[in-house]
């Protein structure tokens, strides 16, 4: 039931309304509109408080499906919740990792750990949008996903640099990160396994016969009897066609092309979509992408956890450590933050059926790179939780929210997340709730 | 083997001869079989009142008027309106023998008495009932639910009685598909049972076309959330959000599915700064004098939602409708329209016919097709701004959705109708087509009538996807519109006019048919070549290819207009 410490979270939106940018508005608006324009630009320049970045881009691998904590990056080994799954220690002394994450134990110098997340969300699809756009789903707003934010804040670095899509989502389908009230434009761009030809890029003509489609496009815009003459000041009609057809004829296309990758590095990566994906992704990166979303989906193990987590861990361990290494070895590591989570962790019981089930109220996300310090590890659960519905967080240390990733991603990237931005109604929202985890920093 | 290929042939032959005689022009005029009944007249009063509204607020604000839109393209507005595709080449040879004055009217009613009608607008009702969410597993069906809804669309049962049953019925979410309304909120975090909070801000937003769902965790501070009466105005708080919320707390979901409680839960909440919970009795958020003393708390608050006097109910619905038929709602958000003050011209009419005749969405429907908002053209002759779009002076472009692009692409492609009496292959290329059109194009969602830009791999689709490629390239088997109409049209001209007709439902003016002609007349000097293979570019079927492709990616097939 709701209660008031729905106050603190951000779907809800009071302090959307009434933050202090909003307030001094009002303040103007009530009689002291002398007032209005120096109390907002004082408003603004103090709430821009946000530091020299630190990163470039972004990279999210998503668990889809909800991977468990207890078998990838929060184990405990030898209590009752593990129920038999086990641990391996890491490069960092002290830290353990679930069995199966070799590659990536051998690199936890390099990667930090949440442990503590919690949301209100245990359902996938809110969940999977509270977590990509860092606020519970709101039925009167769409918000953009945290790949769209940034492509957004980071428009007029990037304007004539980059013909391909800035975000770009891998094996997603209706999950992948949309512009929201930003607009669409700002949505992912979706393609499937790399090892295809991306999707629509291809004509299916040749050139002279698609030639004569675009003269006859073009002539048809210029003379189309619904539009003004205003509205015929793009060639093709519209703006998204001709970056559409500078995309299809970009060098920068062989960005998703991995085939003249080297197979040894390939192989790194591992013969899997998702290796494959992780793959692109640097590419791109490499290329001014600015976001990448990488899903591994069928982690959601209600029946049988160990082995479908398993088996989920074998494609995850080579790709993720495959990417912080070659990210490194192609000193990208320090201007590209890595996320790997899920929409929610699982419980820390079994069901009768060998298996766990959705659990929002302490579970992990690892993140590299980009100005995050390796081998830290923030929050705790316990390993003899007390599972009080009434009380969750007395199972944790050091609760953390799930829009304190989007916060301190955001200001890696030297974005002013408090910043609030408007929604085509007019309505004020600010970029995100959340605060920088300063414990992951540099 | 060469008797099946003959029967084979012979069945080809046949079914394309019974085709062309639907499609090619026939000049002959046919006698109206259409009943212009009295009805009409009483569709056509109101919609009179509602043009003079419109008049009068265009005259205030001192914007001129657009001319009509021609009757073709109103018929396509009104199919992308009402069933998400475009008229086909055979519904336009039928639209044309209907006199010119009858001719809106008769659209309408066939688009009304059409499956194609009871599905997609049960699909555009069910967004704003139960969003696009897959919901709890086992305990939440939507297509049971859209197709329930689909059944009452059919029957035309009053919008006033479907919306009780969605309020206030029980039972199995298999047997009783309104309950889904419920369950769709089922969570863990509810404990496995039906939310109040989600089912309170979803009732009003769907229901009321009123957006308190701020009120649930502080009172309205800004004042911009109006509710009381007119003669008591006052701001939101938060008691009158979680007071509706205790309406939906007295039913519970059990093995035998949603069923009333005898006993009524209590509801109880911690408002804001305070320390304790207090039980927060049942009342509603206006008009409270209207809600009953009797029945369940669910059926007074559906009673009280759909008294005749409470006019939000009709206004939300009198928005929703607007929206779907011209791609924009009367009121944006469409789900935020102000209990108090000036409200768009035409709103309240429509919302007092709705009301007086029955709750009845069809009547809705046509009223709202003769008007001449609905009937203006998209351009004018004047210079116009977005503000004659946004007050309807001039038809507002908006960008097609998902399903309308590809329903209008599988609709181009061929030159009969494809609807539910289409041949079961027909049907199967159809629904695998948009699946996997509308996976990779980007479904709407359920703020589906929000202003969208497009975006570039939306145009890559449309160039190089393959739904369009393949439909839009001829075939030996005369079974798709590029190679019917290089097969039947009889000059060059006439496949541009076909063309045009199937993909932008309108004739092309004489400067598009000159230039288009103009690479008809290239097949001619190339006619002597030798070519390399039949689609070598210079032949008549490939000409027909681009031509088509060409109208697929115009902005004006992707727009509502």
């Amino acid at each position: 039931m709701c209660n008031n410490s729905i106050l603190n979270d951000p779907s809800c939106g009071t302090a959307d309304h009434q933050n202090r940018r909003t307030l001094l508005k009002m303040a103007g608006l009530g009689g002291l509109s002398w007032l209005t324009p120096i109390s907002q630009a004082l408003a603004i320049d103090a709430e821009r408080n946000q530091r020299k970045p630190t990163a470039k881009s972004v990279i999210i691998l998503w668990l889809n499906g909800a991977a468990s904590q207890l078998e990838t990056f929060d184990p405990h080994p030898g209590t009752d919740i593990a129920a038999e799954s086990k641990a391996r220690p890491t490069a960092v002394k002290g830290l353990q990792l679930g069995e199966g994450l070799e590659q990536t134990a051998d690199l936890m110098n390099d990667i930090s750990l949440v442990r503590s997340l919690t949301s209100k969300e245990g359902d996938h699809e809110r969940a999977v949008y509270n977590i990509k756009t860092g606020f519970r789903p709101d039925p009167t707003l769409v918000h953009p996903s945290i790949g769209s934010v940034v492509c957004h804040q980071l428009e007029n670095v990037d304007k004539g640099k980059i013909d391909i899509p800035r975000h770009v989502s891998i094996l997603a389908d209706r999950g992948a990160g949309r512009g929201g009230y930003l607009g669409d434009q700002y949505d992912a761009f979706k393609m499937y396994d790399p090892k295809n030809p991306l999707p629509d890029l291809q004509k299916r003509v040749k050139q002279d016969r698609f030639d004569r489609r675009l003269n006859a496009l073009e002539f048809l815009e210029q003379n189309d009897p619904f539009k003004q003459p205003k509205e015929k000041k793009f060639k093709f009609g519209d703006p998204n066609t001709q970056a559409a057809l500078r995309m299809m004829s970009s060098d920068q296309l062989k960005a998703f092309d991995i085939s003249e990758v080297p197979v040894g590095i390939q192989r790194e990566f591992g013969d899997t979509p998702f290796g494959r994906g992780c793959l692109t992704a640097l590419r791109l990166i490499q290329s001014g992408v600015r976001c990448v979303e990488v899903t591994l989906s069928g982690w959601d193990s209600h029946v049988n956890n160990h082995a479908l987590q398993a088996g989920r861990i074998e494609i995850l361990d080579p790709a993720f450590a495959a990417l912080v290494r070659n990210l490194k070895m192609q000193d990208l590591f320090e201007d590209t933050i890595v996320l790997c989570g899920s929409e929610f962790g699982r419980t820390p019981e079994m069901n009768p059926a060998g298996g766990r089930d959705h659990w929002p109220h302490g579970f992990s996300m690892a993140l590299a790179g980009g100005g995050i310090a390796g081998g830290r590890v923030v929050g705790e659960t316990s390993p003899t939780p007390k599972l009080d519905p009434k009380n969750r967080e007395q199972d944790l240390k050091n609760v953390r929210k799930v829009e304190d990733i989007h916060a301190t991603v955001l200001n890696a990237l030297g974005i002013d997340f408090q910043q609030e931005l408007d929604t085509p109604v007019g309505r004020p929202m600010i970029i995100s709730k959340g605060q920088v985890i300063k414990e992951l920093l540099v | 083997m060469f008797a099946k290929n003959v029967l084979f042939a012979a069945v080809v032959l046949l079914g394309t001869a019974y085709l062309a005689t639907k499609v090619i022009p026939n000049p002959e005029k046919v006698a109206n079989d259409f009943d212009n009944s009295t009805d009409v007249e009483s569709l056509r009063a109101v919609a009179v009142r509602i043009d003079n509204a419109f008049d009068s607020n265009w005259r205030e604000r001192g914007i001129q008027s657009a001319h009509f839109a021609e009757p073709l393209q109103v018929a396509r507005r009104l199919s992308l309106g009402l069933t998400g595709t475009i008229p086909s080449l055979e519904e336009i040879r039928k639209f044309e023998k209907i006199s010119t004055d009858d001719q809106i009217d008769w659209w309408v009613n066939y688009l009304l008495s059409d499956d194609r009608f009871h599905d997609y607008a049960a699909e555009r009702l069910a967004r704003a009932f139960v969003g696009t969410e897959n919901g709890p597993f086992i305990l939440y069906r939507r297509r049971r639910f859209v197709s329930w809804l689909s059944d009452q669309l059919k029957e035309n049962r009053p919008y006033d009685q479907l919306a009780r049953h969605i309020i206030s019925d029980s039972g199995l979410w298999t047997d009783t598909p309104s309950v889904n309304y419920y369950t769709v909120t089922v969570s863990d975090d509810t404990k496995g049972q039906p939310d109040p909070i989600r089912l309170a801000a979803r009732t009003t937003r769907a229901f009321l076309g009123l957006r308190i769902d701020c009120l649930q965790c502080h009172d309205d501070a800004l004042g911009t959330m109006e509710l009381g009466t007119p003669d008591a105005i006052r701001t939101g708080t938060q008691a009158d959000f979680h007071q509706l919320a205790a309406g939906f707390t007295s039913v519970r979901q059990t093995a035998a599915g949603l069923q009333e409680t005898r006993e009524e839960n209590d509801y109880k909440f911690t408002f804001l700064d305070e320390v304790s919970e207090e039980k927060v009795p049942f009342k509603v958020p206006f008009q409270q004098e209207l809600l009953p003393e009797v029945g369940t708390r669910r059926e007074r608050l559906a009673t009280w939602m759909t008294n005749p006097q409470n006019k939000a109910f009709s206004r939300a619905i009198v928005n929703r409708v607007w929206a779907m038929m011209f791609g924009k709602s009367l009121v944006d958000p469409i789900d935020d329209i102000p209990l108090f003050g000036e409200r768009p011209p035409g709103m309240d009419l429509l919302a007092d016919d709705f009301i007086q005749n029955g709750y009845d969405l069809r009547r809705l429907i046509r009223i709202i097709a003769q008007t001449k908002a609905f009937r203006m053209a998209p351009v004018a002759e004047f210079e116009f701004t977005d503000q004659h779009e946004s007050s309807f002076a001039v038809f507002p472009k908006t960008l097609l959705r998902p399903e309308q692009v590809v329903g209008a692409v599988v609709q181009a492609s061929s030159l009969s109708t494809i609807d539910d009496d289409s041949n079961v292959f027909q049907k199967l290329i159809k629904f695998g087509d948009i699946n996997e059109f509308i996976t990779r194009y980007g479904d709407s969602g359920e703020d589906e009538f929000r202003t969208r830009g497009g975006t570039i791999q939306q145009k890559n689709i449309m160039m190089n996807g393959k739904v369009v490629g393949e439909r839009t390239t001829a075939n030996d088997l005369l079974l798709n519109a590029a190679s019917q109409i290089n097969a039947f049209a009889q000059d060059d001209q006439l496949a541009i006019e076909m063309i045009f007709l199937t993909i932008l439902t309108r004739r092309p003016t004489d400067v598009e048919a000159d230039f288009l002609g103009s690479l008809f007349s290239e097949t001619a000097s190339h006619s002597g070549e030798q070519m390399d293979d039949e689609h070598s570019g210079f032949d008549r079927k490939s000409i027909v290819e681009d031509v088509m492709w060409t109208l697929f990616n115009k902005e004006e097939f992707q727009k509502n207009h």
